[in-house]
């Protein structure tokens, strides 16, 4: 079949554009991971300012579309810096900022699904029992050490589901780049759809190939959360 | 920043708002009237009905949206000839009509397992209940399971919503003229890019919080029986 044949020839890019996409998700989760711990704290902060600013920063963020998130960073970021900077002076005025697709794509990706981790760490860390952290106070232990050692180890035993839920969203919003031309899966089907004129052939390859990444990653979340429970009673 | 632009293009952006809110609606009415029989199916033993179900929305929930909507409206165009020898293809030519389709099975794969979830969340006792008063079949569904079903899932569904929403702004990439639509359009003949993506960012904000205010009014009305009176309330007197 025609089809096939195609599928073959451009197979490979395709798998480029996988790793690409695993590249992106995984680099945009750790993005997203570190702003979500540093809103969730500045959320339970009790200073004022801080724990309104991080409020503002997860309301905002979850209450506009991604794609629009995407668009207003790569091409408006760029430009509202550019007239900030032209207006110093004289000197500035061939100031020129063109972001790469990857840079900007994951920079965005993680501030977007940083504001969702946000919530899930602030609700794993409220799950933690105080007696733990009033015995780790007692025995001595210094923040930073009560943090690493008692806070994050059980914190992350409740955050697993719904950080995989993140993870789920996130990997499936990377196809989004492709609005901003970064070389990911669905780009890369994109490019092949038009050479070949077979557009359904090469985005239900896409297709496929994302549910391989959903299914694997299922498989993945059961694993880790088996790891976050060990030494836990089940009911 | 050029708030001039912006002020010009008010009028195109409310049109824009007015075509995503349409999207929206249409969709997820025609989304949850597909959702509740498959949620039935879903939810019953016979594995020859629970399955195809099941590959249904794990395909729509497992891949990007995006790749739903090229697949509709692009991959349809593979097919033209038979389409149109069925007299399907003025229908896939229209991006409305592409968009529509595409948010709709997607928002009833995502509606059918939040129903799944109120279903089975149903308690047993109150089926058992009716099941011993000689209720079965559509009469139980009707009475019985799907109005408890539907109080318990629509904190999740008032989510859905809301992501539902959202993500009609991918529609603008088949290039329907909706907020992001005549935002991307406004500004690439423009360049004050920052400018309107805030007001369409905006546009957005006010539309979802106007909802969620809807929604919290609604949960309130349904839960009202569950809520505490307030003390010395005389009806509580009453009994």
């Amino acid at each position: 079949m025609e089809s096939i044949a195609a599928l073959e020839a451009r197979w490979p890019t395709l798998i480029e554009g996988l790793q690409m996409t695993l590249l992106v998700g995984l680099v945009s989760m750790a993005l997203a991971m570190v702003f979500g711990l540093v809103a969730a704290w500045a959320k339970l902060s009790s200073l004022r300012p801080v724990a309104l600013a991080a409020e503002t920063y997860t309301t905002v963020i979850r209450g506009v579309p991604e794609l629009v998130l995407i668009l207003l960073i790569y091409y408006g970021v760029p430009t509202l810096l550019q007239t900030t900077v032209r207006q110093w002076g004289p000197g500035f005025a061939d100031f020129r900022l063109n972001l790469d697709p990857f840079t900007a794509g994951t920079i965005t990706l993680g501030f977007i699904y940083g504001a969702f981790a946000a919530e899930v760490f602030r609700g794993a860390f409220l799950a933690v029992p105080r007696g733990q952290i009033e015995a780790a106070v007692a025995s001595g232990m210094r923040r930073t050490l009560l943090f690493r050692r008692i806070l994050l180890p059980q914190m992350m035993r409740y955050a697993l589901p719904g950080l995989g839920n993140v993870w789920m969203v996130l990997i499936k919003a990377t196809a989004l780049m492709s609005v901003i031309q970064l070389e990911e899966l669905m780009r890369k089907a994109e490019i092949a759809a038009g050479a070949t004129r077979m557009p359904f052939t090469f985005f239900f390859a896409a297709a496929l190939l994302f549910l391989g990444i959903t299914a694997v990653s299922v498989l993945v979340q059961s694993r880790l959360e088996r790891w976050a429970n060990r030494g836990v009673r089940r009911v | 920043m050029n708030f001039d632009i912006v002020w010009d293009s008010l009028p195109r952006f409310l049109s824009g708002a007015v075509l995503t809110v349409e999207i929206t609606a249409v969709s997820l009415a025609i989304g949850l009237i597909l959702a509740v029989p498959l949620a039935i199916l879903r939810v019953s033993l016979n594995q020859l009905l629970s399955l195809p179900v099941q590959g249904f929305t794990f395909f729509f929930r497992g891949t990007p949206l995006l790749v739903q909507l090229f697949l509709v409206y692009y991959g349809a165009g593979q097919f033209s000839d038979t389409l149109r020898s069925l007299g399907l293809w003025v229908l896939f030519r229209d991006p409305w009509f592409c968009g529509v389709l595409t948010l709709t099975l997607n928002t009833a794969a995502y509606t059918c397992e939040i129903l799944r979830g109120g279903i089975q969340a149903v308690p047993h006792g109150e089926v058992e209940a009716a099941r011993a008063f000689g209720m079965s079949g559509s009469k139980l569904y009707r009475r019985i399971i799907l109005p408890k079903a539907a109080r318990i899932a629509l904190p999740a569904y008032s989510n859905e919503v809301i992501f539902l929403l959202q993500a009609t702004s991918l529609v603008s990439l088949i290039t329907l003229m909706d907020i992001t639509g005549v935002a991307s359009r406004v500004a690439a003949r423009s360049f004050a890019f920052y400018e309107l993506y805030l007001t369409a960012a905006i546009f957005y904000l006010v539309i979802v919080y106007g909802l969620q205010g809807v929604f919290r009014r609604i949960e309130r009305r349904l839960s009202a029986h569950l809520r505490e009176r307030p003390e010395g309330d005389p009806a509580a007197l009453r009994g």
